[in-house]
């Protein structure tokens, strides 16, 4: 990990990212011949680590990646790893032997024995699902070039789980929502998510409430469908939707809640400059309310990319790159605090 | 009395669903349907649909899981009740050992799709848009010899043949010894 001053992919501004932070697509892999990775002994891990980092770091390849072990890696790198959704929760924590490797701008990345042999994904910044799957079709090609696939006629690609049978391929797309939070239409969208068979979750922090008030939404259907299908649907259809639906409820703020609405933004930004100590999440809600102000052009001199980074730079992780792997407590809140003003100064 | 689609007892839970116009009708019997994760009598929604088949319903009978319990795939030993506690498939090898146990559950979770259609490592290395155009006649032809219309199926196997027999499409991308290597 040599750089943690924001991820490049989401420091660009991609279309439609007042809405959309970022999107991506994820591919699951396995290699035919062996076990899938929670029955394979630690030996045919190692066979496949070792495989998959001939053919993943070859430098045949057009996408230059850059290995992490994990085995050998410390824990605070997993975790920045995991802030920086690169790697899953499940993924640092295994006892599998277990591997990443990732582009320099992070925006393809590979789980080596994660739930599957492979778990490839690519981010890119707003909302580009079809250019994000050219490049991971492109680069899955090259890679099953390389090796055979456990598939199967029937069934498509063999995956550990079968929710993920026949494609393989997971959308998702990471979506600010912070005027339907306030409206409280939030509930409305997850529902109407689950009946078009997607699934919505918080995306930083843990349990169902999403921290900052971004929602990941994607696919759950893999099966019978083709790539483009599923994507065709999910971003023509739903997606376009739910910003749709952002929007409206943004724009009735500015309409009729407008004093409301810059009270709500400017204690915000107050409450981030002024604050000696202040909790993730504290930070996370604060830094939303800022993002809207700034997305509806209330708020004038600070960047959306500014934003964008220090989501993801007010985490406990990237603090203490900086702060020290043992900061925590008040300590880490007074660094976030700091960081945060020097950030916006 | 319908008879169960897995086994041959009479079927409690019958269920059309209609995708893509074509008509899908299944039968399962209390066993099966509790083995699938099936609510009886109504129709449970898809997200609970997903939490069963993941962890199970919280009610299996005593012998439909010790009958699913017997189910083991020779390859890599897992045995269908591990799969429906943990939830993962031991190998390649299960999808074929738990046969129709599995596939009951699959197309529960999938919203009824039985087959792929999608990139194949057959037709890796050409465009998504021949990919797509691939997998949709592989679905016709599927369907269509579901519902036994062979002249139809003929037809879409020969439209099938001549769209794989065109030659590949490579990637715009610099010419690299490997893409010349993929293109022979
Ligand atoms: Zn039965
Ligand atoms: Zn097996």
């Amino acid at each position: 990990m040599q750089s943690t001053s924001g991820q490049p992919n989401l420091r660009g501004r991609g279309p439609d990212s007042d809405v959309v932070m970022s999107c991506r697509v994820r591919l699951a892999r396995n290699v035919a011949g062996f076990p899938f990775v929670n029955t394979a002994t630690s030996q045919q891990q190692d066979e496949l680590i070792h495989l998959l980092k001939n053919i993943l770091l070859n430098n045949d390849l057009d996408e230059k990646l850059h290995w992490v072990d994990l085995t050998q890696s410390s824990s605070r790198e997993r975790l920045l790893l995991v802030e920086r959704h690169l790697i899953s929760k499940q993924h640092a924590e295994s006892e599998a032997h277990r591997a990443v490797a990732l582009s320099r701008d992070e925006t393809l990345s590979v789980m080596i024995n994660e739930e599957d042999h492979l778990r490839m994904q690519v981010l890119a910044p707003g909302l580009q699902l079809e250019d994000v799957l050219t490049r991971i079709n492109e680069f899955d090609d090259l890679i099953e070039n390389r090796v055979d696939y456990a598939y199967d006629a029937r069934w498509g690609y063999l995956t550990a789980c079968p929710t993920n049978v026949g494609t393989g391929a997971r959308f998702s797309v990471m979506l600010h929502l912070p005027a339907l939070k306030i409206t409280n239409e939030i509930e409305r969208v997850r529902r109407a998510a689950k009946e078009l068979q997607l699934a919505v979750r918080g995306y930083y922090g843990e349990g169902s409430e999403s921290a900052g008030d971004f929602y990941q939404v994607s696919n759950q259907i893999t099966l019978g469908k083709t790539e483009p299908e599923i994507l065709g649907e999910f971003c023509e259809r739903i997606v376009p939707k739910i910003i749709d639906y952002e929007r409206h409820a943004r724009r009735l703020l500015l309409e009729q809640n407008l004093s409301h609405l810059d009270d709500r933004v400017h204690r915000a930004l107050g409450t981030l400059r002024a604050a000696r100590l202040i909790g993730a999440e504290e930070a996370m809600r604060m830094l939303s309310r800022l993002r809207l102000g700034v997305t509806l052009g209330r708020i004038d001199g600070i960047r959306l990319d500014t934003i964008n980074r220090l989501f993801l730079e007010v985490q406990p992780s990237h603090l203490q790159v900086h702060a020290g792997p043992g900061c925590a407590g008040n300590e880490l809140r007074e660094a976030r605090a700091s960081l945060i003003r020097s950030r916006l100064p | 009395m319908k008879k169960c689609d897995l086994c041959n007892q009479p079927a409690v839970v019958h269920e059309t669903t209609v995708k893509s116009g074509i008509t899908q009708e299944i039968h399962l019997c209390a066993d099966c349907a509790n083995q699938a994760g099936v609510v009886i009598p109504g129709q449970p929604k898809p997200a609970e649909m997903l939490q069963h088949f993941v962890i199970g319903p919280g009610d299996v009978k005593k012998r439909a899981a010790s009958r699913g319990r017997r189910l083991s795939c020779t390859s890599c030993g897992m045995t269908f009740a591990e799969f429906r506690r943990n939830g993962t498939l031991g190998c390649a090898a299960c999808y074929e050992a738990f046969g129709k146990h599995l596939s009951a559950l699959i197309e529960r979770a999938q919203c009824g799709a039985t087959h792929h259609c999608g990139k194949s490592p057959h037709n890796a290395g050409t465009s998504i848009d021949r990919q797509a155009r691939i997998s949709k006649l592989m679905r016709e032809l599927n369907s269509a010899v579901a519902a036994e219309q062979y002249e139809r199926a003929a037809e879409l196997r020969d439209r099938l043949q001549d769209l794989e027999q065109e030659p590949p499409t490579l990637h715009t991308r610099s010419s690299q010894p490997s893409q010349e290597e993929r293109s022979v």
